[in-house]
This record gives structure tokens, C-alpha cells and sequence, in this order.
């Protein structure tokens, strides 16, 4: 995948144009560029142009009955929130109809935060309540191509990557994990072939905003990343009943327009459409004005930071809605629409009681920053341990034995 | 905070405990201390304040007349040949909170001292008393041995009694039956003693939860020939101690009893300020809150960690195709 959650490489791409059939653009959300005038994106705004469903509490609610648990947090405060065709898959799984789900990382960068790892925590989620297969794709190729990358460094940086990923705490029994160097074989080149044969240059141009002087692989890259929404890419772990499985890809909303194409394609391969179940972005630590990117580490929490990074971090760097001064605040209340520590604990504190408690003595002064602050850095804490010591884990062993091309057996059970 | 001697008996009376005091000079051997208090009736004890090689502590209290070979001991407790020597002598007042000739069990009770591993003389059980010092080397007292059990399962201690002059032979076949008994932790020790970072989260002190066994540590598994030497990051040992750890069930069983008894106590000690009655629920409740993603996750690691091994070894076995002969046919 081109991008991330929350990631912008705006800097380093040049700006594509002729993106869209209106003029004057107030906000741009592609693969390679996420921006919005004043800085804050309109979600509304967005899934009304891409054509995407918006999650809704029924929706929510058909969750929790069919997997019999509480839906994760990133459904209940609405991280995750537009779909393509979820119902379906809920459908046809209340039917006894399987599926598998597809997401995937660019590996551009050794260090990941988490905002990236958003997409990898909430497939775990789905891959747990659901009990379904999964298939992770690492465009080591893609940044090769984007990023200049010699292809020996991206195959280095996916297989670090994979370390993280694996962390996050998927299931082996029901998990396979390839980079495309590697995984490149008959099955899954002639799909790609077959979905290539389906698009014009003309439409990847009007998706993508390529144009004649980008190098020709960024026009055939699509379809690489549309490839793995077919289970025929995947005889091994797909075969005989399966060969026709439905996919659902979690990933965020910028992923949007690779899937439009694939979807677009699937009914001439006789596939199902893929359903799409849709993240917003992650705010950086600066607030919604700022990009949470790569290059600037005190705009994210990284999962290699310590304990100390990341209360320095929220400390100094987290944009806060509350009042200048402690009398200020104390009898005007925070800002609770631009301040950040409360968006993370939106999506970071499961509590649904305590995260109440705190908007509302928060929001009415009861409740100072720096409080707020010492609670999130304690939730970011536990998580960032959490992860680090699972990652400690994870062995060059372990990322062979995700990666073997390998049948699985009990993808199901 | 270093308890006092009149603390350690204020504590013995809140636990209504009874003991007989006995002020004296000060002594440094038994047998100076046999002439002042030999008149008690009781067992007079000979306290040891040891240390392994990997810097862990340990006090074994014996009887007077118990033969303590530390060589054995050391063979026992899984430590190799001679790997008990006696403390250094700056560990007794910075972990033990005691002067010289004033080792006793009650230092246990100060927090610095919670991963020292206490052995005891089995011949104390059939005592009637046992005259330990509380604390100072001025002062002797004397309880009973099921009293003094109760003070130490006041600190979270689990009393380990041992058959100190026994001598089995440890070997391939025999493991080390004192194992259990070597602390998780080794300290920090004064006096320029080399840094070692703990192997696992200090146990409880004041936690009224027995203190789990202590586990033997499981030497790490040999890298196997897959081991990658990637991209200049060599590190094999690593690799090997993270396999080691990550499939070692009892590691894994220690590791969770360990997080449900930290949550359990923290969560008690919260509850225990609420007002509602159903303190039962509210902590079972708290506690399953609080640990359920950090056991999913170790868990998980756990799974995969052995299938990984699984995988590898089932790759490993078609290189004999005709040893595993029934296996290659079946396919």
C-alpha cells in the first residue's frame, strides 16, 4: 500500500493534477497525498466523492450480534467509518459463508508509529472475532518504485517491517505474510496480468494522477496491489471450495481508489467485489494542522520509544485544547474539538465510562491538561510496552515461518 | 525503609505472635550466643548469607549442629560446582538492613531484601522453639516454628524447608532438586559488583498471596543452523534466548501467575477504598480488564513461537527421507 494512516509523502511527490473533474479542490486524498485547506479533512465530504457507505450503528450493532463480543474501539468511536459493501460479508457469513481479509504495509521506513499500526490492530480484531484467514502484502516493490529504494534495502525494510506486523499479534495458524520480490509466481502474476488486461492507461492516470514522465512501473503497480483481492492469487492456501472466497480489506481511506479499480474488475474475473472497511487518519501529536510523518518524530509515537520519549513526547508536543491558564481553565473548560491528547484517548482508552468521565470534567474545567495528559501517557505506555515485548519475540524464524508458502489447514477454525 | 528491631516485634504482637526476648551483649558466633540464652530451651540457629555467581542472595538458616556443605548446596540448587560463596559483607546492611553477625530470616521483612531466597533447616519443624536475632545481634528470640511460619507468610514468604545434609546426586538424570528455590532476580550489589538487569519483575512483598516457587532458568537453546546473520546484525544469542523464553511454558505460567497476582493486589488495595460491598466483583472484574490483553499477547506469542518451531522442524525432517520413512510415505 501506497500510504498509511496518516502518513503524507506530499513533500516528495510532485503534485499530481487533473485528479478530478472539478476545478478548484479543497481537499485531496489519494494514495500519495493526504491534504486539506485549514487543515481539516471532511470525512462527509470524502465519502460522498469516493462513493463509499458511511458505518453506522446498526452496522455496529449486526457486529457484536454475529461475533458475540463488544465491537473493538475503533468501531465504537468511529475510527474506522465508511465501508463498501460490509453488509454483504456480514450476509453471506450469517449464512456460513466464509471469507478471508487482505491488507497490506509499504515499507518505507525501518521505524513504524502507531499510526500505522491502526490497520494491523483492528484486522487482528476481525481476524479474532471473525476466526477468517488473513493475507498481509508488502510492497517492497511499490517503494522501490517510489521511493527510490534499491530493491535490497526494500526487501530488508519489508522483512523488518513483518517483525512489527507480527507483533501486533496475528494468528500463524491462519496468517500468511509475503512481500512481492519474493511471492511473485505464477498464480498471483497471472491474475495481475488478467487485471491489467481489465484497465486502461487512461483510467490508472485518472485514479492516480500519473502522468507520461513517471516511470512506467507506477502505471503496472495497481494491479499488483489489486491482485491479492482474487483467492486464486493464493492456490495454496485457496483451493477447491474456496477458490471463489470474498475478501474484505481493512485499510485506510486513501487506499480508496486502488479498490474502486479492483472492484470495477472483479465481476469480468467472475470474483466477488471485494468489500472495503475504511479508517480515518491518525491525528499527528501537533493536532490536525500538522502531518504525522516519518521525518519528524515528535509528530507520532514510535513503537521503538521509551517510556520517557513518550511522556516528553505528549508532554511537549501533544496539541492541547485546554485554557491558557489554570483560572482559565478551571472556569471555561478545554476545547475538546482540536485537543489531542482526548482524540487519542478517543481511540486509545477502552474504557467507555472513564473516557466520558473525562470529556466531561475536561470539557467543563473540573479537569486540567496536564491530568489528561498523565492518563494518556499511561494508555500509550501500556501499549507501546506491550508491543515492544512482542516484538522482542519475534524471531527470523518466526517471519520464514509467516512468510512459507504453506497450506492452512485450520485457516477456520 | 529498614525496620527497626522494636518495629519487627510490634509486628510479631499485631500478628499475635508470641515470642520470649532475651537482651544479651552483643555476639558473633552461636556458641557465644548459647551462653547467654541456652537456658530458653530452644533451637539455636546459624544464619548463612550467600550469593551466586549471578549475583542472587540467599540465607540459609540451619540448626546448630546441621553440617551446611555450600558445595552441595550449590550442586543442588542448580548453581554448578562451587557456585555459593558467602555475601558480600556490604550487602548486609544495604539489602538486609542488619549489622554484621546479625543475619537473621526476620531481614526478610524490609522490602531491599524481597529477592533474597531463604532455605531453612527442616530440623526447625520439630523444635520447640527456634532463637533467631530480630534484627540486631543484641537481642535473641524465641517462637515457635509454626508462629514463625506465620510471620513469614505475613511478608508473602512461603517457607521452604530443606534437608540441608542431604547429598543426592545431581546429574543428567537427577535434576537439581533445590532449583526452585534460586531467586528470578538477582540485585544490584554494592561494592562494584557487576550490573545485572533482572530476568523478570521483582515478586510481591507485602502481596498476601503465597510467593510463587521459584523456576529453574532454562539454559538457552542452541541457534539453530537457520539462524540468520542478517544484514551485519549478528546476533545469534539473542535469537536463542528469545526462542528460549518464548516457548518455555513454565517461564509463561510464571510469568501469568506473576501479572494476575500484581493486578490482583493493585486491585484490591483500590477496591478496598470503595463503599459498595460487592468488593469481590468489582476486583475480578478489574483484574480481568486489566490483564486480558497482555495475557492475549503472550499467548499469541506463544502459539506462534511453536509453531514456528514445528514448521522448522518439519522442514528439517524431509533432509532424512529415509529415517522418517513412515512420515514421507504417508504423503
Amino acid at each position: 500500500m501506497a500510504s498509511t494512516t496518516g502518513e503524507t509523502l506530499a513533500a516528495a511527490e510532485p503534485i499530481a493534477d487533473g485528479r478530478t473533474e472539478e476545478g478548484e479542490e479543497e481537499q485531496v486524498v489519494n494514495p500519495w497525498e493526504v491534504s486539506a485547506k485549514g487543515g481539516k479533512i471532511d470525512y462527509d465530504k470524502l465519502v460522498d466523492k469516493f462513493g463509499c457507505q458511511r458505518l453506522d450503528d446498526i452496522l455496529i450493532q449486526r457486529f457484536e450480534r454475529i461475533t458475540g463480543r463488544r465491537a473493538h474501539v475503533f468501531l465504537r468511536r468511529g475510527l474506522f467509518f465508511a465501508h463498501r459493501d460490509l453488509s454483504d460479508i456480514l450476509d453471506a457469513y450469517e449464512r456460513g459463508e466464509k471469507f478471508y481479509l487482505y491488507t497490506g504495509r509499504g515499507p518505507s521506513s525501518e521505524s513504524l508509529h502507531l499510526g500505522h499500526l491502526v490497520p494491523f490492530m483492528f484486522t487482528k480484531y476481525l481476524q479474532d472475532v471473525f476466526k477468517v484467514p488473513l493475507v498481509i502484502q508488502l510492497t517492497d516493490d511499490e517503494k522501490c518504485m517510489w521511493k527510490g529504494l534499491s530493491v535490497e534495502e526494500s526487501e530488508r525494510l519489508a522483512r523488518e517491517n513483518a517483525k512489527d506486523i507480527i507483533a501486533c499479534g496475528f494468528d500463524i495458524e491462519r496468517t500468511f505474510i509475503f512481500a512481492d520480490f519474493s511471492y511473485m509466481s505464477p498464480p498471483i502474476y497471472k491474475n495481475i496480468v488478467r487485471i491489467a488486461n481489465c484497465v486502461t492507461g487512461n483510467k490508472i492516470v485518472g485514479i492516480f494522477g500519473l502522468t507520461l514522465e513517471d516511470y512506467g512501473g507506477k502505471f503496472f503497480f495497481p494491479y499488483i496491489q489489486a491482485a491479492p483481492s482474487f483467492p486464486s492469487s493464493f492456490p495454496h492456501i485457496f483451493s477447491g471450495k474456496y477458490s471463489k472466497l470474498r475478501c474484505l480489506i481493512p485499510c485506510a481511506i486513501d487506499q480508496d481508489p486502488y479498490f474502486r479499480m479492483t472492484r470495477d474488475v472483479a465481476p469480468r474475473l467472475s470474483y466477488h467485489k471485494p468489500a472495503l472497511i475504511e479508517s480515518k487518519f491518525f491525528p499527528a501529536l501537533q493536532g490536525e494542522s500538522g502531518k504525522m510523518s516519518a521525518s519528524d518524530p515528535n509528530s507520532a509515537i514510535y513503537v521503538t520509544d521509551s517510556l520517557k520519549d513518550i511522556k516528553n513526547k505528549v508532554n511537549r508536543y501533544a496539541f492541547s485544547g485546554g485554557q491558557d491558564t489554570i483560572e482559565k481553565q478551571r472556569k471555561y473548560g478545554a476545547n475538546l474539538e482540536v485537543d489531542v491528547p482526548v482524540k487519542y484517548l478517543n481511540f486509545f482508552l477502552d474504557d467507555d465510562a472513564e473516557l466520558l468521565s473525562i470529556k466531561e470534567k475536561y470539557g467543563s474545567g473540573a479537569m486540567l491538561t496536564g491530568e489528561v495528559k498523565a492518563r494518556l501517557i499511561e494508555v500509550l505506555s501500556e501499549i507501546v510496552e506491550r508491543h515492544q515485548r512482542a516484538r522482542a519475540a519475534v524471531t527470523e524464524e518466526m517471519v520464514d515461518a509467516f512468510m512459507a508458502v504453506r497450506p492452512l489447514p485450520r485457516m477456520f477454525g | 525503609m529498614a525496620y527497626t528491631k522494636d518495629q519487627l516485634l510490634a509486628r510479631l504482637q499485631e500478628l499475635k505472635i508470641e515470642f520470649l526476648s532475651c537482651d544479651h551483649p552483643a555476639v558473633m558466633t552461636v556458641e557465644q550466643q548459647a551462653k547467654y540464652v541456652g537456658h530458653l530451651g530452644g533451637a539455636l540457629s546459624k544464619n548463612l548469607f550467600l550469593k551466586d555467581k549471578k549475583h542472587r542472595l540467599y540465607i540459609i538458616s540451619a540448626l546448630e549442629n546441621t553440617k551446611v556443605d555450600l558445595k552441595i548446596l550449590s550442586l543442588r540448587l542448580g548453581l554448578g560446582k562451587g557456585g555459593l560463596r558467602m555475601a558480600p559483607e556490604e550487602a548486609l546492611p544495604e539489602i538486609l538492613h542488619v549489622a554484621l553477625g546479625s543475619v537473621t530470616p526476620f531481614s526478610l521483612i524490609n522490602e531491599s531484601a524481597r529477592s533474597v531466597s531463604l532455605l531453612l533447616d527442616k530440623g526447625f519443624k520439630s523444635q520447640r522453639y527456634c532463637l533467631f536475632h530480630p534484627l540486631t545481634n543484641e537481642v535473641t528470640i524465641a517462637l515457635t516454628p509454626i508462629d514463625f511460619d506465620k510471620f513469614l507468610l505475613s511478608i508473602g514468604r512461603e517457607p521452604a524447608y530443606v534437608d540441608l545434609e542431604d547429598c543426592p546426586v545431581v546429574g543428567k538424570d537427577n535434576p537439581p532438586d533445590l532449583a526452585y528455590l534460586v531467586p528470578a532476580e538477582a540485585l544490584n550489589l554494592p561494592g562494584g559488583a557487576d550490573k545485572v538487569p533482572p530476568t523478570s519483575a521483582p515478586a510481591q512483598t507485602n502481596a498476601t498471596l503465597e510467593q510463587k516457587t521459584k523456576l529453574p532458568t532454562q539454559k538457552p537453546k542452541e541457534p539453530s543452523k537457520e539462524q540468520r546473520q542478517k544484514s551485519g546484525k549478528d546476533k545469534p544469542q539473542i535469537n536463542a534466548d528469545a526462542v528460549a523464553d518464548s516457548t518455555n511454558v513454565e517461564k509463561f505460567v510464571e510469568k501469568v501467575l506473576e501479572k494476575i497476582s500484581n493486578v490482583f493486589i493493585s486491585e484490591l488495595t483500590k477496591q478496598s477504598n470503595a463503599e459498595d460491598g460487592n468488593i469481590k466483583d468489582h476486583v475480578l472484574e478489574g483484574v480481568k480488564q486489566r490483564i486480558s490483553s497482555d495475557l492475549l499477547s503472550m499467548t499469541m506469542t506463544l502459539k506462534n513461537s511453536v509453531y514456528t518451531q514445528g514448521f522448522h522442524a518439519g522442514i528439517e525432517s524431509t533432509l532424512y527421507p529415509l529415517a522418517n520413512k513412515k512420515i514421507v510415505d504417508r504423503k
